[in-house]
């Protein structure tokens, strides 16, 4: 029964909010409204869930001293700073939950994504290399929509019209190309949702079949 | 060794300079190159300047600070845009490391703007669930925010009077770094034919041409360009314009790097074929 329960609730459910989709009838909104107060309900648990998990990783990766157990620590810290001053003095605008925040983690997480930048440009120069007709061709509209993306003056964009050239790109072949991807992925999307509502895949139930 | 194999080795540390030096110039000393706007971010401007005053707007700040310099510029413009024209805004987050974002912006540009809040704007903070946040702005918001972030019951605010749901909604305006925008399509604008705009980081960019095409979105913001573009529409610049100067010597500084890489890249391997010493000698 521990797994035909779960089966069974995900089936019903699955039927029932799919034809709760076509019928605007007052019931059918109720219904629906209801149903979306669960799911922020899960929703919020499943934060608190991974955030419990996250403080059990962390926790055993220190008592063990597992390798960099010290940044566990760290980790650690900042999680309980941020629920101690949360709790202690709220989450308002000036209270020194709000200036952990803007002070110390918006600089640092900023700082981590920027470094990409160095990295790419890094990366660019080793990996653009124009070996067959597929990397050339890559290359030049890679090359075409970097230029079209930046101001280089009047003469350079009325005269080579490379944001021009660049937007056309964008609209046609990558538009193209990126439709042919979604179409795949939600008809993959569409036949893994079935396959999990008729209770034919199974992993999400874990702990094997 | 010949030069053109010694370039190609080239050690990524001298690259990091020049990427250094290349943005910190230009922010010390301006250029102040002239920014040509696209049809995408005109189509946002032209939309929200077309709504009456009074018109409730939603703008979702969806991302995390680590996308922060690219996205908030544009958080900022269409805000001081949404203020001059009298549109009441519902700031919120769908992702948990908006809200701070959306705080600090919302009380800068409010106090900047004078805007009240509770008059002009609301900020309803974060709630998780996504999709059924989403899909309850179809019925009622308040069904996910029955409070704002100050947990003051919404009907307090007297801009929330006659605000329930996507029909009492002018646009969705959706800020990420990641793929909240495809759900704002999928659940707002499929199910409620609410209009959606998306301001999006310069990479993401791309892959959401084929929802312009279609006009699920009316328009989008790609990337600090778009900020720049948006600034320059509204006449106010900032952030983005001041960042487009770095943005130009960096893509310069990266498509040099790869002509010259490439052009290094056929010496060598011209010189391999033939089985001899490339044209500089060892």
């Amino acid at each position: 029964m521990r797994r035909e329960i779960p089966l069974a609730i995900c089936f019903l459910l699955g039927v029932v909010m799919t034809v709760q989709f076509f019928i605007p009838h007052a019931y059918s909104q109720w219904l629906l409204a209801n149903m979306e107060k669960w799911l922020i309900i899960i929703a919020i648990f499943a934060l608190l869930l991974g955030l419990l998990n996250l403080i059990k990783i962390h926790v055993q990766k220190v008592t063990r001293r597992r390798r960099d157990w010290v940044y566990s620590i760290v980790a650690l810290s900042g999680v309980a700073a941020s629920i101690v001053t949360g709790f202690g003095w709220g989450i308002g605008a000036e209270s020194p939950f709000m200036k952990l925040y803007n002070y110390i983690q918006i600089p640092m997480q900023a700082t981590m994504f920027s470094l990409l930048a160095f990295y790419i440009a890094s990366a660019s120069f080793r990996t653009f290399r124009a070996r067959t007709l597929e990397a050339t061709l890559l290359l030049i509209a890679a090359v075409i929509v970097m230029l079209g993306r930046v101001p280089l003056g009047h003469v350079v964009e009325d005269g080579l019209r490379l944001p021009a050239i660049s937007e056309w790109i964008l609209d046609y072949p990558n538009m193209a190309a990126k439709r042919g991807i979604m179409i795949g992925v939600g008809l993959g999307a569409i036949s893994t949702a079935l396959k999990i509502i008729l209770g034919i895949e199974r992993s999400w139930l874990g702990g094997g079949d | 060794m010949n030069i053109y194999e010694k370039f190609l080795r080239l050690d990524r540390r001298y690259i990091f300079i020049f990427v250094a030096v290349g943005v910190v110039i230009p922010l010390i000393f301006p250029m102040g190159l002239a920014v040509s706007t696209s049809p995408p971010v005109e189509n946002v401007y032209k939309e929200i300047q077309s709504l009456p005053p009074g018109t409730p707007i939603v703008l979702s700040v969806d991302y995390d600070p680590s996308t922060e310099p690219e996205l908030s510029p544009m958080t900022v413009a269409i805000l001081r845009q949404c203020f001059s024209r009298k549109l009441p805004v519902i700031l919120m987050t769908l992702h948990p490391g908006g809200p701070g974002l959306a705080l600090d912006i919302s009380h800068k540009i409010a106090q900047e703007m004078g805007a009240k809040e509770g008059v002009d704007y609301v900020f309803l903070g974060y709630k998780a669930g996504l999709s059924a946040v989403i899909l309850s702005f179809g019925q009622d918001l308040r069904i996910s925010f029955p409070a704002d972030y100050n947990n003051v019951p919404l009907d307090r605010y007297p801009m929330m009077k006659n605000i329930k749901s996507y029909n009492d909604i002018g646009l969705v305006v959706t800020i990420s770094g990641s793929t909240f925008p495809e759900a704002w399509i999928a659940y707002a604008h499929e199910r409620y034919g609410e209009k959606i705009a998306a301001g999006v980081t310069a990479v993401m960019a791309a892959d959401y041409y084929p929802y312009l095409q279609t006009g699920q979105l009316i328009g989008m913001l790609g990337g600090l360009k778009g900020a720049a573009e948006y600034e320059k529409l509204s006449g106010r610049p900032d952030r983005g314009l001041k960042g487009m100067d770095a943005q130009t010597i960096i893509h310069l500084f990266i498509v040099l790097l790869i002509i010259l890489g490439n052009i290094a890249y056929v010496f060598v391997l011209r010189a391999q074929r033939r089985g001899a010493p490339g044209p500089s000698g060892a």
